[in-house]
């Protein structure tokens, strides 16, 4: 086998699990958009959010601890417990169960009814609002996230294809387990939307308000469990990324990379998303691979994005989106 | 007729006491006055016909009875018990069911699925039985699915279920929303105009239903309704309105024969 098609082979694994991770950020968006026609600019800031929480609850750090030494002339910094992992994660899920319910009474409950633009700016507010908030509960500096996830390249992967190929690849036993989660986490949310009381409300939330409220399903309900759901897919995208990368502001702008997977996949779309993310992590590393050679490289950081735009030219509703008709 | 006794019908129906009942309500949408201090009342097993010209109100009058909009003034008793401001959801976990003049089906969903929507209030199963699905969950939603299969065959639309409702005509849109308002098995159904749009076949089919439902279930109908032939057929008792004002409450003979109604509405045969 040819060399130049073997190191492709590595590179398209590599990008199908990037896609992964991609479209696990997009779900949150998708979630979202479906249940309450809310694009929330906020996802990315609430995946930083929920990273930033679970490091502080596992570390025992205080939160708002410079803001409290400011004011009160102390020096408390750490709570001197060491929380294992599953804790950290139930709590931060409570968190974000909770930022779900304040967000939806002080929010947007009072901007029901009100155009999509106002609806996006709210959420625009609220990412500012949670940095800022993120930044204050728990110090800005770069933290080190450790769930117990293994990391590395895979010894197996590397041996295996070695004997085969005589070239071993590499790829790493994060990005893995990343992809098994997320097919998991996947695969339950759709058994969730489809076959679920709760999951049927949500739908019928999704396609007309009026209908919903007449068959008896609260909306500020449903809103608020599909917030929490968005919060926690926001989680798991954090932790993927925080374990990759550490735990720092650039980790609300993966939610920038989500974009062109929605363009793709359609904002309406579960199995969209991910296969809209499956698409853009494998184009963007083999045009990396393939093209990035001959013309100065660093194809990554634009790849994506102009596709989407092409997409947007030729396709607007995406791969998986409903066809916009207008029936007069 | 006394306010609470039942009575029987020529036709050997059994109509109840009250069981709904507006008392002096009126609705202002700024300086706009929709509802003028209306009081009427809809019995147990009764059909209720609401009828007026249009902009009289009639529509505005069944989303205060369905909780769509909160009258500045007035007071609804159902089943008795004066009932506070409450939301649409909450009307309709109380039983009252509804439909809508220009059709609110979730138009994503196929008639089945549409169907099925209609038992969210009866299903109890929480998300922890429907992980486990064995048992209590799945119990319940075999049972709702016959509940739905019941209703669909009554209206005649076994043919449809699995079509996406976006696809349907407009009359068979509004057999499924009936529907889907029957498969929560309400103790009152409202049908906001159920008959519009529809040639004569097929309102006599859409009678037939409404017919059957109220012989079959004993399930209260108010229903708004331009057709005369229709509500003078259909009815037990009818409310006119015009103008937000109630110029009308009778039988349809009783109103038939009403100068104001007259004037207003049914329009005078000239030689």
């Amino acid at each position: 086998m040819p060399d130049q098609l073997i190191y492709a082979i590595e590179v398209f694994f590599n990008g199908l699990m990037a896609g992964v991770l991609y479209a696990l950020v997009a779900l949150g968006f998708v979630l979202i958009y479906k249940a309450s026609g809310i694009f929330n600019y906020a996802q990315g800031v609430m995946a930083l959010f929920a990273a930033m929480t679970l490091v502080g609850v596992m570390e025992g750090q205080v939160p708002f601890a410079h803001l409290i030494n400011a004011v009160l002339g102390t020096k408390v910094h750490h709570f001197g417990w060491h929380l294992p992992a599953l804790v950290g994660i139930i709590t931060t899920v409570l968190v974000m169960v909770v930022l779900a319910w304040l967000v939806q009474r002080i929010i947007f409950k009072h901007l029901v009814g009100q155009e999509p633009i106002i609806l996006f700016m709210a959420t625009i507010g609220l990412a500012y609002f949670m940095e800022g908030l993120g930044d204050m509960m728990w110090g800005s500096e770069i933290k080190k996230l450790d769930v117990g996830l293994p990391q590395g390249i895979n010894l197996w992967i590397d041996e295996t294809t070695y004997n085969i190929f005589d070239y071993g690849f590499f790829i790493d036993n994060l990005d893995i387990v990343a992809t098994v989660i997320a097919i998991i986490l996947v695969g339950g949310l759709v058994i969730f939307a489809q076959y679920t009381k709760e999951g049927r409300a949500m739908r019928a939330v999704a396609d007309d308000h009026q209908a919903a409220l007449s068959v008896g399903v609260s909306l500020n309900f449903i809103w608020i469990m599909v917030w929490s759901v968005a919060g926690f897919v926001a989680l798991v995208a954090g932790i993927m990324w925080g374990t990759k990368s550490g735990v720092q502001f650039s980790l609300s702008l993966i939610a920038l990379k989500a974009l062109p997977v929605l363009m793709l996949g359609g904002f309406t779309s579960i199995p969209g998303a991910i296969v809209g993310g499956l698409i853009i992590g494998v184009g963007e590393k083999l045009f990396e691979f393939l093209v990035g050679p001959l013309i100065g490289g660093a194809t990554e950081n634009w790849f994506a994005y102009v596709l989407a735009l092409l997409l947007l030219v030729f396709r607007p509703q995406g791969l998986f989106g409903e066809k916009i008709i207008e029936r007069v | 007729m006394s306010n609470t006794d039942g009575y029987v019908t020529e036709d050997g129906r059994t109509i109840g006491g009250v069981v709904m009942e507006m008392k002096n309500i009126t609705l202002r949408f700024g300086g706009v006055t929709a509802i003028k201090d209306i009081t009427f009342d809809i019995r147990e097993g009764e059909i209720r016909a609401i009828i007026g010209p249009n902009g009289a109100g009639k529509s505005s009058m069944l989303n205060v009875v369905s909780g769509f909009y909160v009258p500045q003034e007035g007071e609804v008793f159902f089943r008795g018990e004066k009932r506070p401001p409450l939301k649409p959801f909450e009307v309709a976990r109380q039983g009252i069911a509804r439909t809508f003049q220009n059709i609110a089906l979730f138009e994503g969903m196929s008639v089945l699925d549409n169907v099925m929507t209609g038992r969210l209030t009866q299903m109890k199963a929480g998300i922890v039985s429907q992980s486990i699905w064995r048992g209590k969950a799945e119990k319940e939603e075999v049972e709702n699915r016959e509940i739905c299969e019941r209703v669909i065959d009554f209206l005649e639309i076994q043919s449809i279920r699995k079509t996406p409702v976006s696809r349907l005509p407009y009359g068979l849109k509004k057999r499924v929303e009936l529907a889907r308002a029957l498969a929560s098995e309400p103790k009152l159904l409202l049908l906001d105009e159920p008959m519009a749009g529809m040639n004569v076949e097929e309102k006599e089919d859409m009678s037939r239903f409404i017919l059957d439902v109220n012989d079959e279930f004993g399930t209260t109908i108010a229903l708004i309704e331009h057709d005369m032939g229709v509500v003078m057929d259909l009815s037990d008792r009818v409310v006119v309105m015009d103008y937000g004002k109630k110029i009308g409450d009778g039988t349809p003979s009783e109103v038939r024969n009403n100068q104001a109604v007259i004037d207003a509405y049914l329009g005078v045969s000239h030689d």
